[in-house]
């Protein structure tokens, strides 16, 4: 309310008033400015300079500058300034490096005042001293700024940037000689305006071009800049080094920036390509606009408050060719349409969670999470501050921990590590694959490297531990030892996703005693403790068998000549396995493509799972001895897929290396490039650097193996004297001296090479060692204390 | 056969190690082989009459490596590796087969071979980017080679070309290569369309592809519009232009893809003028670098011998003789820069002044082919800019068409194009300001054999002078400047280069700056190129931005 009554008695008895309001003009805008009382805006632009009235409603035309048959460049503005002092005095800036002034006074048509010529090339801005009436400042293309005293007919004082291209020139609002320049290059200048010599001080502040930069009002210190970086940054100009204090990251880069009257922590801008908007923003509050407007159809070149007092009227000028008035009760508030929450992963794969309170309590009375993980709100309220006008919201956090077996990603690192993709025989691989999954509890994934033994190896040698199988699983109907096995393994699979509970089984119901659940390690993990006893019981009971029958297989080793004789039944049960449940079609299919599946008992198993829903068939077709390895390859790609889409694409990519050839050809190159991109990401997540480059080195893709080709560049500086080696070798270009020579030995090193980073001698790894273990020193004798750890 | 071949490739490859010992190893295993094959096959070609021409499989396969191992001996940045290939083609000749030798004077026609390649040998800086790049590519391309007398423009033009072909980007490599291949073809620039016809195939591109357009899918068909008009006619460009490659349903680009190919077309159209411009040669290894006809048999013979240098003293007296009739050349132009220098510094020259000068100009100059007198003389700017010869460019008034000048001070590369590109081709744009503000900037103070020469007017009134060919128009460039300075010898050259680089003439080169060094031609010729490319980027990205507001 103070704050209020101040703007009135700034504003006098004439408090301006308006509505949101346009006018078209006859040609792009490139720049505005309004006169001091706030009644009338300037426009220029290339091909348009005239003066409009700012009425209640409308905009009215009061004057057009540009006069003349044919108008000179001098009429084609870059930049276009209203003395706030003296109401008849405008400035502009022409894009053919002349500085204009005009008077409005003059009785002629022609309104021109005083014309410099001294710049060579386009002027970007020109600016008047905030209370001398004489004194204009220009800033231009070719590096230089310029003081024009308007008394006299050329510059008084010369500023030389140093570089390439003034791009925005402002005097400051409260210290009477000093002004700010900023520079094409990225830096912001400081001069005093009877120093022309030197600047008083120069920092960065962008990378690449300052676009615009403007003082704070009230604030002396502030200096507000914008840059083609799409940063709005705020520097705080009274320490001794400029000191960034807010920074505002915006999605394109900044054109202009203007501080908003009777609001400290207010700024408008609006940016120079691709987006058209003008926003406010509120420093503080650097990720959502406070607000904007949305009324331009192309870029916006010019923004200006109308009044110095008044924060509510903002003016601005666009390349569509048209002038606005925006009220700031008319704004788009963007952050009433923004959900404010917020997600985020902790370092032990605890999750954080935050909405809006109103969101959360809706769902209060939720049972707890599932799995025990406990779960509690924690509410931080921010004391309000009343200058701030953002919408407040109280949000609600909540953190989720993980208990410690289900989300802990202990396996894939243990899997990571333990499994071999080569180096054995492909029966050795799986084999060895799938005890490191037994021994890590995950039985799914166990069963699936056996299987992939058996369909893809020599499956002969299986039928000796026929017997003893179907011993175990007597209620089966006896087909032969390989449909025995088979059965067995193929539903313990395909229970895994169905959970086992709500089975509505035809025939072989009693298989259910066979069969064994457990759980996909995405899964949620509700249902473990239900069905655990059960599962580790009867699949124990089946990986014995299995087992056995390695053991039986080694001894055996010569059958494994006879490739693809695997018994018929493995394929349609193999098949139901790895189809994707989600898919009841497949079934046709997959009928349709075992030939004999069709004249045999075929026998159908519905399952009506808890969250997937499948209809799974089984078919038990007769024995037929020989079954090429290739007809599993639809069905192995179905299970890669299954497992890359649960999660798992560490199965999926082990798989793909360990079968290699044999299933290569089978799956995209994309699909394989994208399975192998992922699970390296997630080695290289883990610190698991040996593991991820094995894969690398393993992989098929050319996309991948190259990956093993970048960035195989070490920058070393020579140890003599500290500057980066060229790349030629042992010997240092500048010093002409070895420069990596072992410390210990004065020899060269050639090989492993270790060095203390502190001072940076080094040498064998070998003779760095054995020093270190007697002496504490660096072995050069620099006297600094080396650590080897 | 597939270990076999990426066996080779990988020992070709480590020819580019950094690592003697490895290039040892590699170039070990390379002799031997070689020699297994010439052994083998060793007493047949004495007796085939025309080897290259007969040849079954083994024997091309064999001239191939052997047209290889000839590049190297005389392109490869490493000494040991060059003395290497030489002893080898020595042994390979003494089995009675014929090895073959380089065509042409190295890399240019226009400069010396020596000239060029001691550069290597004086600037370590130079040697370790060409290092750097033949370990990136396995070769060391002629371009690069010209290149390396501005060794920091080099290094940045490498990056640059590299980022667009190798590094991450919205289009699949070959697609890179066949933009590339399309727009070079667009100038008839065989060297580049063959260096990349390799690099396509290389990268698994269809070969059915390069039977012409007709044969690529009907994306980069659609490209084929866009290619012509920015390399011809860059002003004709529309947003209609753009509409139409983003919009083509299932064949339609995006907008990432598109500044991706924008950036490559005009890329390889301006690189075409740079080859045209420095009359680069084929590469040695491929068609056309070298011929395994004995050199009795060729009309080249006596300045195959020498290896181009038999040219060079050819041209060395010509030029020592045209230095006594044109001395003075240069000093011309430096009074002139300087009196222009002082006169601005004056004041603006007088409306009569600019007046005669352009009477002068237009006399002269026999370029003014259609400088159709507007209806009225405009403003003095406006006329100045409306008379230059440039601007009767043939197919920008001969139609009539009524083209607005492009004014840089509303659409201009580092406020506008920059951001546009950076936002679609992350990184891009940064590479490119770096390229064409080395391009701009670079100078070494020097002019022909003075020194402490300020060049800066000199740079921007022929960068000035490529954009106003193209119809850019800075408001703040007196372009009386440019006819002051580029005299007509340099106006054709740049003309052709520009316009229509395929008719460069190794006359053209030679009649222009006459007293100048390679090295200075050299860098004309590289702000050509930029200046160029940035007129067509400019062209490009301003209807890509219409587009999108």
């Amino acid at each position: 309310m103070e704050k209020m009554s101040r703007v009135t008695t700034a504003l006098g008895s004439s408090a301006i008033s308006g509505r949101t309001m346009f006018c078209h003009l006859d040609a792009p805008a490139n720049a505005i400015s309004v006169c001091r009382d706030a009644t009338q805006v300037v426009v220029a632009g290339r091909n348009i300079f005239k003066i409009y009235g700012l009425e209640e409603e409308q905009f009215v035309e009061k004057l057009n500058l540009r006069v003349g048959r044919k108008p000179s460049l001098n009429f084609s503005c870059a930049d276009v300034m209203w003395h706030q002092m003296e109401e008849n005095l405008l400035a502009t800036a022409a894009t053919n490096g002349a500085v204009v002034t005009w008077n409005l006074g003059k009785p002629s048509r022609n309104k021109q005042d005083q014309l410099f010529t001294e710049h060579k090339r386009t002027v970007n801005k020109v600016c008047f001293h905030p209370t001398e009436v004489y004194m204009l400042l220009s800033g231009s293309q070719d590096g230089y700024m310029k003081c024009f005293d308007l008394r006299k007919k050329e510059s008084v004082s010369t500023f030389s940037g140093q570089s390439e291209s003034v791009r925005d020139v402002q005097f400051s609002m409260k210290d009477y000689f000093t002004f700010a320049a900023s520079f094409e290059n990225g830096n912001v200048q400081l001069w005093d305006i009877r120093r022309p010599d030197r600047y008083e001080r120069m920092f960065t502040a962008h990378t690449g071009p300052v676009f615009c930069c403007d003082w704070h009002p009230d604030d002396r210190g502030w200096l507000a800049t914008g840059g083609r970086d799409k940063m709005v940054k705020v520097w705080d100009m009274t320490t001794n080094r400029a000191k960034e204090i807010y920074c505002v990251q915006t999605i394109a880069s900044v054109a202009r920036v203007k501080w908003r009257p009777e609001r400290k922590w207010h700024l408008a801008t609006c940016s120079m390509m691709v987006d058209h908007n003008i926003y406010v923003w509120d420093i503080r509050r650097p990720f959502i606009p406070f607000a904007t407007f949305e009324e331009h159809k192309d870029v916006t070149t010019g923004i200006v408050w109308r009044h110095q007092h008044d924060p509510y009227f903002l003016l601005s000028g666009s390349k569509d060719s048209t002038l606005y008035q925006h009220m700031f009760k008319d704004a788009s508030r963007p952050v009433d349409r923004a959900n404010p929450e917020g997600l985020c992963f902790g370092l032990f794969g605890d999750l954080a969670f935050a909405a809006k309170e109103s969101l959360i309590s809706g769902d209060a009375n939720r049972k707890p999470y599932p799995g025990g993980d406990r779960r509690y709100p924690i509410f931080f309220f921010k004391k309000p501050d009343l200058t701030e006008q953002f919408a407040h919201v109280s949000s609600a956090l909540s953190v989720f921990e993980s208990s410690l077996e289900s989300k802990r990603m202990d396996w894939f690192v243990k899997t990571a590590r333990l499994y071999l993709l080569s180096g054995k025989s492909f029966a050795e691989l799986c084999d060895h694959n799938a005890k490191v999954a037994k021994e890590l509890n995950r039985p799914q994934v166990s069963t699936t490297w056996t299987m992939l033994r058996i369909m893809f190896s020599d499956p002969a040698n299986l039928s000796t531990p026929g017997p003893n199988h179907i011993g175990k699983l007597g209620t089966l109907p006896l087909m032969n030892s390989f449909s025995m096995k088979e059965m067995g393994m193929g539903t313990e699979s395909r229970l895994d996703r169905s959970k086992g509970e709500s089975r509505q089984d035809n025939i072989h119901l009693e298989l259910g005693n066979s069969l064994i659940n457990n759980i996909c390690p995405t899964a949620e993990n509700e249902e473990t403790e239900g069905s655990e006893g059960q599962a580790e019981y009867m699949f124990g009971d089946a990986e014995l068998d299995d087992d056995d029958l390695y053991s039986m297989e080694h001894d055996n080793q010569a059958a494994e000549e006879q490739e693809y004789t695997l018994p018929q039944e493995a394929f349609p049960l193999r098949h139901e396995i790895m189809d994707n449940p989600l898919a009841p079609e497949h079934l046709q299919q997959d009928k349709a493509d075992s030939p004999q599946a069709s004249g045999n008992e075929a026998e159908v198993m519905c399952l009506t799972p808890i969250e997937s829903f499948s209809l799974i068939s089984i078919s038990q077709p007769l024995f037929s001895p020989h079954l090429p390895a290739p007809f599993f390859c639809p069905v192995v790609r179905e299970m890669l897929s299954h497992y890359a889409e649960q999660g798992d694409v560490q199965m999926a990519v082990s798989v793909l290396i360990v079968l290699g050839d044999r299933i290569r050809k089978e799956i995209d190159d994309l699909t394989q490039e994208h399975w192998y991109m992922s699970y390296i990401d997630l080695l290289q997540r883990f610190e698991l650097w040996n593991v991820s480059n094995e894969v690398i080195k393993l992989s098929t893709c050319s996309a991948i193996t190259c990956l093993n080709q970048t960035s195989t560049t070490l920058h070393v500086n020579c140890s003599n004297c500290k500057r980066p080696m060229s790349n030629r070798g042992w010997i240092c270009d500048r010093c002409h001296q070895c420069a990596s020579v072992c410390a210990v030995c004065h020899h060269v090193v050639k090989g492993l090479f270790v060095w203390c980073q502190g001072c940076s001698h080094g040498g064998h790894l070998e003779h760095v060692k054995n020093w270190l273990k007697s002496s504490s020193h660096c072995p050069a004798g620099c006297g600094h204390l080396c650590e080897y750890t | 056969m597939d270990i076999q071949d990426q066996d080779a490739t990988a020992r070709w490859e480590a020819l580019g190690s950094r690592d003697p010992r490895s290039r040892g190893t590699a170039m070990e295993h390379i002799s031997q082989e070689v020699m297994q094959r010439v052994e083998s096959i060793g007493p047949i070609p004495a007796t085939v009459p025309s080897p290259v021409a007969t040849a079954g499989h083994p024997t091309s396969d064999l001239n191939d490596i052997l047209a290889r191992l000839l590049m190297l001996s005389k392109r490869c940045p490493f000494d040991d590796v060059r003395e290497r290939c030489v002893w080898l083609l020595q042994n390979v000749q003494d089995f009675g087969v014929r090895i073959p030798r380089p065509l042409g004077n190295g890399p240019s026609r226009f400069i010396p071979e020596k000239e060029i390649l001691q550069v290597s040998k004086v600037d370590p800086r130079t040697q370790s980017i060409f290092e750097d790049a033949f370990a990136a590519l396995g070769r060391l391309d002629n371009i690069s080679l010209v290149m390396g007398f501005h060794p920091q423009y080099l290094e940045s033009f490498l990056r640059t070309q590299h980022y667009l072909l190798q590094m991450d980007g919205p289009l699949s490599l070959h697609y890179r290569h066949y933009i590339g291949i399309m727009a070079a073809a667009r100038h008839q620039c065989s060297y580049l369309v063959n260096l990349h016809v390799n690099d396509f195939l290389q990268v698994g591109g269809d070969s059915k592809w390069l039977n012409g357009l007709d044969g690529a899918p009907q994306k980069l068909q659609a490209l084929g519009e866009l290619n012509k008009i920015l390399a011809h006619r860059p002003w004709l460009l529309t947003k209609a232009h753009i509409e139409h490659l983003l919009k083509a349903e299932e064949h339609s680009w995006s907008l990432a893809e598109l500044i991706h190919a924008v950036v490559l077309l005009t890329h390889y159209h301006s690189l075409a003028s740079f080859t045209f411009g420095c009359g680069i040669t084929p590469e040695i290894h491929s068609d056309g670098g070298h011929t395994f006809r004995p050199p009795s048999l060729s009309q080249y013979c006596v300045c195959d011998i020498a290896n181009g240098n038999g040219h060079g003293h050819l041209e060395e007296r010509r030029g020592n003789h045209q230095v006594s009739e044109v001395s003075g050349e240069v000093e011309v132009l430096m009074e002139r820069m300087k009196q222009l220098q002082e006169c601005r510094d004056e004041e603006e020259a007088s409306q009569e002044e600019m007046a005669t000068r352009f009477e002068r100009e237009k006399t002269e100059s026999m370029l003014v082919a259609t400088a159709e007198d507007e209806e009225c003389v405009p403003s003095r700017d406006v006329s100045r800019h409306f008379e230059d010869p440039s601007y009767g460019y043939k197919d920008f008034s001969r139609r009539g068409e009524h083209v607005p000048t492009f004014r840089v001070q509303d659409y201009s590369w580092e406020d506008h194009g920059y951001s546009l590109v950076n936002r679609l081709y992350p990184d891009v744009g940064q590479l490119l300001d770096e390229k064409f503000q080395m391009a701009y900037n670079l100078t070494y103070n020097t002019m022909a054999m003075h020194k402490d020469v300020d060049t800066t007017m000199l740079r921007r009134a022929i960068w000035n002078y490529i954009h106003c060919m193209f119809g850019i128009r800075y408001d703040d460039y007196d372009y009386g400047e440019i006819n002051q300075l580029l005299d007509r010898s340099f106006k054709v050259y740049i003309k052709t280069m520009v316009c229509s680089p395929e008719k460069t003439t190794k006359r053209m080169y030679e009649s222009f700056w006459r007293q100048f060094q390679h090295s200075e031609k050299v860098h004309v010729n590289l702000l050509l190129m930029e200046a160029r490319m940035q007129a067509e980027l400019l062209y490009a990205l301003r209807a890509i931005t219409r587009y999108m507001t």
